[in-house]
């Protein structure tokens, strides 16, 4: 029998995970040159897009519109989307080796770290991804509630994931009208008594994760001043030996914005957000119905690891920050996916640049590959899973050139598809989803919004007349 | 970014040897698993020592009997290690100010893996890539 990848017996892939690895592992393929490839991709929500729909935050819609790419990748003929399909339930993985010669999983990060201290799990204390769900509107978080009556909350972590919380809550109701965010969180938002917002920086301004756009726009909110504790903001020692050796455009300009706003005047705003650093939570403390009512923090110094990162450890100085709302964000990870080799440290599948490996061989898994998060861990922007694909994209055709694949007992179109209409009867095709953007869209333009959206599995369904 | 997420796509083969071993069967694993450098390890999985192309080279146009000899003898001692948290582009800067091309990663003194600077270098790349192709989505109409 001929290899597969012809007109006449098409590559058929199957991509689980509908994000942005997804999509960039499906334009890769189709752009390879002198192979015809079929690609099936399936998500667990009835909606493609993972984190720019359901991760981004709402007032970042310039970066949503990456999706624009991604329809054009889904518009080739050879593409197809099954929603509402959850890989493990609805469809195992030897449903999916019997229907595709390859298989990518691009699952993301799914879960968050814990902080691992006493009072984690008080009332009031949530991981940010929660919370960023329920905003956006995820259907599977739609129904959390957080208790925005508290004045003060802190944001554990200085990544990208606590900027957009932090913003979201110093945010106006007039300037979170004019994004996409979920029409309960809006309400609830506008209802909020928050007041002060902390973020919490383990290590020093130098070290902080988040980018200077994103440090930049935290200056320029509505109804929020900024501030930062001068003695915070200020450069230990080490940190600027580092600079001065490293020559770091980028960081010492997120510095200077960082001193910029130590010196600012705290004036005519009603929300304050203080960005701190060198403080590590050590413990919440609870009132007598076990709800937060404070922080304990331990002050850190930074030090040199032989490879030279500046890290922090703990000194013997405390203080404690009365907030009644934590959110954290320190860190994720993926969740393992059934049949599929994990490796637990790392929190992803275990692959090879890409290539799903085998703990007990250590070889290659015929027919699989991750991409994006759930192979690299939780980092970069959306355009990283770009060069990420590739690489799996290039291993995959690698083993193709050597029939390192599996056999399908059916690879037909038909096939696949018969089988997700009997185990998931209410998917949603491409076309459906389109019908659901426009609608969504639609509902926005009337309330002068970019969208109204869709927020239970069940809404979608009835608005396509399921 | 840190060396974790490097590792996290390098499977869980890290090739090392033990210090006693000939330099004729460190040659053969550097050739089977086409890689420049072996971590030498005790039996506890602590580093002791890497050895790579480079110092076998420089043995040999010393001495042309450098196979009988073992890789204790050869190997760098004082070798500078990573931890998992250790963030790229410190590692990448000394990497490059040190002229290191191999960075044995040990979390509780135990060996987890190793980066080379050319792992360092793609994923410095990718990660500017990432960045450059994001911002061209974000101020462009029609995103390629």
């Amino acid at each position: 029998m001929p290899t597969p990848g012809t007109e006449a017996r098409p590559l058929r892939v199957a991509i689980i995970g509908a994000g942005p690895a997804g999509y960039y592992t499906a334009d890769h393929l189709f752009r390879q040159p002198g192979l015809v490839a079929e690609v099936d991709m399936f998500d667990r929500l009835p909606t493609p897009f993972g984190l720019v729909r359901f991760g981004v935050a709402p007032d970042h819609q310039k970066i949503k519109s990456v999706t624009a790419a991604f329809d054009k990748t889904a518009a080739h003929p050879r593409f197809r989307f099954y929603g509402n399909v959850d890989f493990g339930k609805a469809l195992t993985l030897d449903e999916l080796r019997a229907h595709y010669h390859q298989l990518v999983f691009t699952t993301g990060a799914q879960t968050d770290r814990r902080m691992g201290i006493p009072g984690e799990d008080l009332v009031g204390s949530h991981p940010a991804t929660e919370f960023v769900a329920w905003y956006n509107g995820h259907p599977d978080y739609r129904d959390y509630r957080f208790d925005l009556t508290q004045e003060r909350v802190a944001v554990v972590g200085v990544g990208n994931v606590a900027v957009d919380v932090a913003r979201i809550l110093c945010r106006s109701g007039e300037e979170l009208a004019a994004t996409d965010i979920a029409d309960y969180a809006l309400e609830a938002l506008r209802a909020s008594r928050v007041r002060e917002v902390y973020l919490l920086g383990r290590r020093g301004p130098a070290q902080a994760a988040f980018t200077n756009p994103e440090i930049k726009e935290l200056g320029e909110l509505a109804d929020a001043a900024i501030t930062v504790p001068p003695e915070e903001a200020e450069l230990d020692p080490l940190s600027r030996a580092d600079l001065e050796r490293t020559q770091d455009r980028v960081t010492r300009k997120k510095v200077e914005i960082l001193q910029g706003y130590a010196l600012r005047k705290v004036t005519g705003k009603s929300k304050l957000l203080t960005v701190r650093f060198l403080v590590s939570p050590v413990e919440l403390y609870g009132d007598a119905a076990g709800h937060v009512r404070a922080i304990r923090l331990c002050r850190n110094e930074l030090y040199a690891t032989p490879a030279g990162t500046l890290q922090a450890r703990a000194t013997d100085r405390f203080e404690e920050l009365p907030v009644g709302l934590v959110f954290r964000s320190v860190g994720y990870r993926g969740v393992p996916l059934p049949g599929v080799p994990f490796h637990d440290k790392w929190g992803v599948v275990l692959n090879e640049k890409g290539r799903v490996v085998d703990p007990a061989t250590q070889e290659a898994v015929v027919g699989e590959y991750a991409a994006g998060w759930i192979k690299r861990g939780p980092t970069g922007v959306i355009g990283t899973n770009k060069p990420d694909a590739a690489e799996t994209v290039a291993c995959m055709v690698e083993d193709l050139a050597r029939r390192a694949i599996l056999d399908p007992a059916a690879p037909e179109v038909g096939a696949a598809e018969a089988v997700v209409s009997r185990r998931q009867p209410n998917y949603v095709s491409y076309a459906d989803w389109r019908r659901l953007d426009a609608l969504e869209v639609a509902r926005g333009r009337a309330a002068g919004r970019p969208r109204i959206k869709f927020t239970s599995v069940e809404e979608m369904l009835a608005a396509l007349g399921r | 970014m840190n060396i974790a997420n490097v590792l996290a796509q390098k499977g869980v083969k890290v090739v090392t040897i033990g210090p006693q071993h000939s330099v004729r069967q460190a040659l053969a694993l550097l050739a089977e698993h086409n890689i420049g450098a072996l971590v030498a390890v005790d039996d506890a999985q602590r580093p002791v020592g890497i050895l790579s192309e480079r110092d076998i080279v420089r043995a040999a146009a010393r001495n042309e009997q450098v196979f009988g000899r073992t890789v204790a003898e050869l190997m760098t001692r004082n070798v500078i290690v990573g931890v998992p948290e250790d963030d790229l582009k410190s590692v990448g800067h000394t990497m490059t100010e040190k002229r290191i091309r191999h960075l044995p990663v040990v979390e509780k003194g135990r060996l987890v893996g190793i980066v080379s600077i050319g792992d360092i270098v793609k994923a410095q790349r990718d990660q500017y890539e990432g960045l450059v192709d994001t911002l061209q989505t974000q101020i462009a109409d029609h995103p390629a």
